[in-house]
């Protein structure tokens, strides 16, 4: 005989029970239904219409709180300033790429949706805030571990007691490794302003080694709190063991900034090394030779609007040829009469320069002309918390060895790099043995000219676009070719890098107009125990 | 004909023709008033005066339009002293001795309206000053349209310290006087809030700057510590333009550290990507997207007159509307263009200005105003996200300042100067 005597009823009494329970758990413990949510956003809209920033702000802890299921798209355009107004009807509706407008609260597709009835509901800096950090919350819940890994490392550093218990219940059914070490992060933060010292402590332990600003200036607070003694002691000792780390990425940062402060520099006094440098020829508009490179890439950008990348990699040979091209005009019609003669060509080459100004001026305009960067020159590439490099410097650099090296491989190995090299050694010599002097002139000019042109495109990409940005680098592109040594390209390499490094040395202490002078006072007094520079050239004739 | 005849003839046909060509010059040099404009067109201000030569125009081209004033046509002389501010002091010379002109509208940087200053004095002409600046300043010949400190950086100051929480402040600007008094200002104000010193960091460039790597990653660091941070921004010209690239590039957004520019309008963000600067704030007295129908037929005439939909409106132009409807109604009132007249017969008038309101000429040379606060939008129009309620009428001289505290600028008779102390009852006259 079977124990259970009435097995059929204790199967019914069972499924019963259960049956009593779904019930239960949907009618109690199901937090809203569908129409308390379209509820809470007809309520929040009403709100979102008004003018009153508060009113609106409460209009976003509505949407958040609803669990709607088009909660989070609402709010998305609402950061993004998507979501309107229409006048005519009172709806609430978003605007979709593609000028499509949907009705906020169903998603249906609106035809024939007049814009100038349309008005924007405006946010201000807090609101995008408090949105950011709702939708940072509703992504807690996401199903893709790098959504969640966004949401989680957006709201360490303010995390409240609610989304500490919220960060706790996802720690448990987390299973991705880096989505878990940051809520344990985001936790250990929010835990070093526990009452507890215990837990304090524990929190401390936690961070240690982490670099982040905001866990710093925590550590910080708590190491001037005497009232927790032991708390206090172990944050100066975390506070001390990343005192170094800090010195050196902070050290890196003053050189990284220095080094593109240096290449532009460089760039900018290459080409005036080999012109000063082979002919002795004191150009003074070579600044409006790199504006006329930073004009054509400009050019390049209306000539073909919309291909930023290709317009700007096509400016450098375009750069190149028109300001050769012009160096060459100068060096035939001007420079070529009045060689041996270094006043008079100052003096010539700087009307030049105002020429040249003056015909931007007219022919273009007197005004900057806007020079559109490429995406990938925005931004930054984050090493850590505490040292960033952004991508355009990086790249400017880059570009700056580039042109470098390829100069320095025309003159190593093209013939016309050997003949510059002779003449500039020594000119009779070079004559003697077959050089032709003069051409080698015209052709040298157009080089250094051309380097010019080359250089104004990476300054484009940095700096306004002007006719008096000639102006800004004529004065700091001698400085570099005197420090570095005359006609020598590593001298002018070594001397524009040190000379960047120093002034962005000087600039947190004594500020940036200050910290120019201090340089320029440190070239004169080079100059007058080292005339020739860092690196001046061999030869008994150099130098002449 | 006798041999003599014939040169006599020549002679007194020539003569003829001079008298009625000197005539004809005569009447028409009566026949119009000439108006002078000094805005730099090229050179590192270029980017904000430019726009202001243009509003000149429309305006005196409007006024014509109206019959002119006391029934002449007026004439625009327009001079570029090209961001030079020697050049500044030469062109007011010229404008106020060869032209002859009635009036000047002019001047954006502080700097060059101290170096006009003398000319000005001296020579007896009016200057109608539209831009924003530092106070500490009252001439019996300027008329400053633009905003004192109290009708703008306190106001901001305020907003950001109540509204925003702001605990920790960056002062940046261009190496000059308008900046540096300005932080003076601000400096003394926060501190007399209670704001710490170590919580306050001044940082001065010069004009035209555009390696701004460190400074804005000092700004990040400084932000970083745990308290609410905001940037002041004094920074004039195109230096503003690498220094918000930088801020988007290396990350900084509105809501980690906001900065509110005095200096940054509709105009200057007209040619940049303001995608990145979304949210970061400046103060002024008027914005283009201001509803009001006033400015809604401002914007319609002004882009009649320059053929281009795409131009956009700022305050300063705004200023320059109410400053020279001011000077027209004066003119009017006195019934000559003479300066001592037109100066006696402005104060007191007032006239409407494009958000609503009005503005009136006060006896110490400033006008009444509104102050609003917007934040930058991607389209490059800014968002009204605080504003007065009643116009701020305009203080030269700050009460901030101990220097500054005793004295008001009152041109009416009996006091009649424009230092004058109420404490010692002593009038200090102009300081250049």
């Amino acid at each position: 005989m079977s124990r259970c005597l009435y097995p059929d009823l204790h199967t019914k009494l069972a499924s019963l029970g259960l049956m009593a329970w779904l019930v239960w758990l949907l009618l109690y413990t199901a937090p809203v239904t569908a129409e308390d949510a379209t509820a809470d956003l007809t309520t929040a809209f009403e709100l979102l219409k008004g003018r009153s920033f508060k009113d609106k702000g409460e209009a976003v802890d509505l949407i958040a709180q609803s669990g709607h299921e088009r909660s989070k798209m609402i709010l998305a355009a609402l950061l993004a300033s998507h979501l309107y107004k229409n006048k005519e009807d009172e709806r609430i509706v978003i605007r979709e790429t593609g000028k499509q407008y949907q009705d906020a609260l169903s998603g249906e597709l609106l035809e024939g949706v007049n814009k100038r009835k349309l008005k924007r509901i405006t946010i201000n800096n807090q609101l995008r805030g408090q949105i950011r950090d709702a939708l940072a919350t509703l992504d807690l819940a996401s199903p893709e571990a790098t959504v969640r890994l966004a949401a989680v490392k957006s709201m360490t550093g303010n995390v409240d007691e609610a989304s500490q218990a919220r960060f706790r219940a996802s720690l448990a059914k987390e299973e991705d490794k880096r989505v878990k070490e940051a809520l344990l992060t985001a936790l250990a933060i929010a835990q070093l302003d526990a009452a507890d010292p215990a837990i304090r402590l524990t929190a401390i332990e936690q961070v240690t080694g982490n670099l982040d600003p905001a866990i710093r200036a925590k550590l910080a607070r708590l190491e001037q709190d005497s009232s927790q003694p032991a708390v206090a002691k172990a944050a100066k000792q975390a506070l001390d063991g990343i005192e170094f780390k800090l010195q050196l990425y902070a050290t890196f940062e003053t050189l990284f900034f220095g080094l593109s402060l240096g290449s532009v520099l460089v760039l900018a006094a290459i080409g005036l090394a080999i012109t000063f440098g082979v002919m002795g020829v004191i150009n003074m508009a070579h600044g409006e030779l790199i504006m006329l490179g930073a004009y054509t890439t400009y050019l390049m950008q209306q000539l073909m609007p919309g291909y930023d990348e290709v317009s700007l990699l096509l400016a450098i040979p375009a750069a190149f040829l028109v300001s050769g091209t012009a160096g060459i005009i100068i060096e035939r019609t001007v420079i070529r009469f009045l060689y041996g003669r270094p006043l008079e060509t100052l003096l010539a080459t700087f009307g030049i320069s105002l020429i040249l100004q003056q015909l931007v001026r007219t022919l273009i305009s007197p005004q900057n002309v806007p020079v559109s960067n490429p995406d990938w020159m925005s931004g930054t590439l984050e090493i850590n918390s505490v040292l960033a490099l952004t991508y355009n410097r990086l790249y400017i650099i880059l570009f700056c060895l580039l042109v470098f090296t390829a100069l320095s491989l025309v003159l190593k190995r093209t013939n016309l790099g050997l003949q510059v090299r002779a003449v500039s050694q020594n000119r009779a010599m070079a004559r003697a043995m077959g050089v032709r002097s003069a051409r080698v002139d015209a052709l040298t000019f157009g080089l250094g000219s051309g380097i010019a042109g080359v250089a104004g495109v990476a300054l484009s990409q940095l700096t306004n676009v002007g006719p008096n940005l000639g102006q800004s680098y004529i004065i700091d592109s001698f400085m570099v070719v005197v420090f570095g040594g005359v006609g020598n390209l590593w001298g002018t390499l070594v001397g524009g890098l040190s000379l960047g490094v120093a002034n962005k040395v000087l600039e947190p202490w004594s500020g940036a107009v200050l910290a120019k002078i201090l340089v320029l006072v440190f070239i004169i007094l080079f100059i007058q125990k080292r005339p020739r520079g860092l690196f001046p050239q061999k030869g008994r004739a150099a130098g002449d | 004909m006798k041999p003599l005849q014939a040169p006599i003839k020549k002679l007194m046909i020539g003569v003829a023709a001079a008298a009625v060509l000197g005539i004809s010059s005569l009447a028409s040099a009566t026949d119009t008033i000439k108006v002078g404009i000094l805005h730099s067109l090229s050179g590192t201000m270029a980017i904000s005066e430019t726009t202001l030569k243009d509003t000149m125009l429309m305006l005196i081209d409007e006024q014509n339009k109206k019959g002119g004033l006391l029934g002449k046509k007026l004439e625009p002389v327009v001079v570029d002293p090209a961001s030079n501010w020697p050049l500044f002091a030469e062109k007011a010379r010229e404008l106020l001795e060869k032209d002859k002109v009635a009036a000047v509208f002019g001047c954006w940087t502080s700097v060059s309206r101290k170096s006009v200053l003398p000319v000005f004095e001296e020579l007896n002409g009016l200057l109608f000053y539209p831009v924003q600046y530092e106070g500490e300043e009252s001439s019996k010949n300027v008329f400053y349209t633009g905003a004192a400190p109290n009708q703008q950086a306190i106001p901001a100051v305020d907003y950001l310290m109540n509204d925003i929480g702001v605990k920790r402040w960056v002062l940046a600007g261009t190496d000059y006087v308008y900046p540096r008094t300005t932080n003076k200002i601000l400096e003394a104000y926060l501190k007399a809030k209670g704001v710490a010193d170590e919580d306050i960091m001044i940082n001065y460039t010069p004009f035209g700057h555009s390696d701004w790597q460190s400074i804005v990653s000092d700004i990040k660091k400084f932000g970083s510590a745990g308290k609410k941070t905001a940037v002041v921004s004094t920074i004039n010209g195109d230096a503003n333009v690498p220094f918000y690239k930088e801020l988007g590039n290396q990350g900084i957004s509105a809501e980690d550290i906001p900065v509110v520019a005095f200096s940054v309008g509709e105009e200057e963000l007209s040619g940049i990507d303001t995608k990145p600067l979304v949210g970061h704030l400046a103060a002024w007295n008027y914005f283009m997207s201001v509803d009001d129908p006033a400015n809604d037929a401002f914007i319609e005439n002004w882009h009649k007159f320059i053929k281009n939909d795409d131009r956009v409106t700022n305050d300063p132009m705004e200023a320059h509307y109410i400053g020279f409807n001011l000077w027209a109604k004066a003119v009017e009132k006195a019934g000559s263009t003479d300066t001592d007249k037109v100066a006696e017969a402005i104060i007191g008038l007032e006239t409407p200005n494009l958000t609503g309101g009005t503005a009136k000429m006060l006896k110490n040379h400033h006008i009444t105003k509104p102050v609003l606060i917007g934040e930058i939008q991607d389209d490059g129009q800014f968002s009204v996200v605080w504003q007065t309620e009643e116009e701020v009428p305009g203080d030269a001289w700050s009460d901030y300042l101990p220097g500054s505290k005793d004295i008001i600028a009152d041109w009416t008779p009996p006091i009649s100067c424009g230092n004058y102390n109420t404490k010692t009852k002593k009038c200090s006259g102009q300081n250049y």
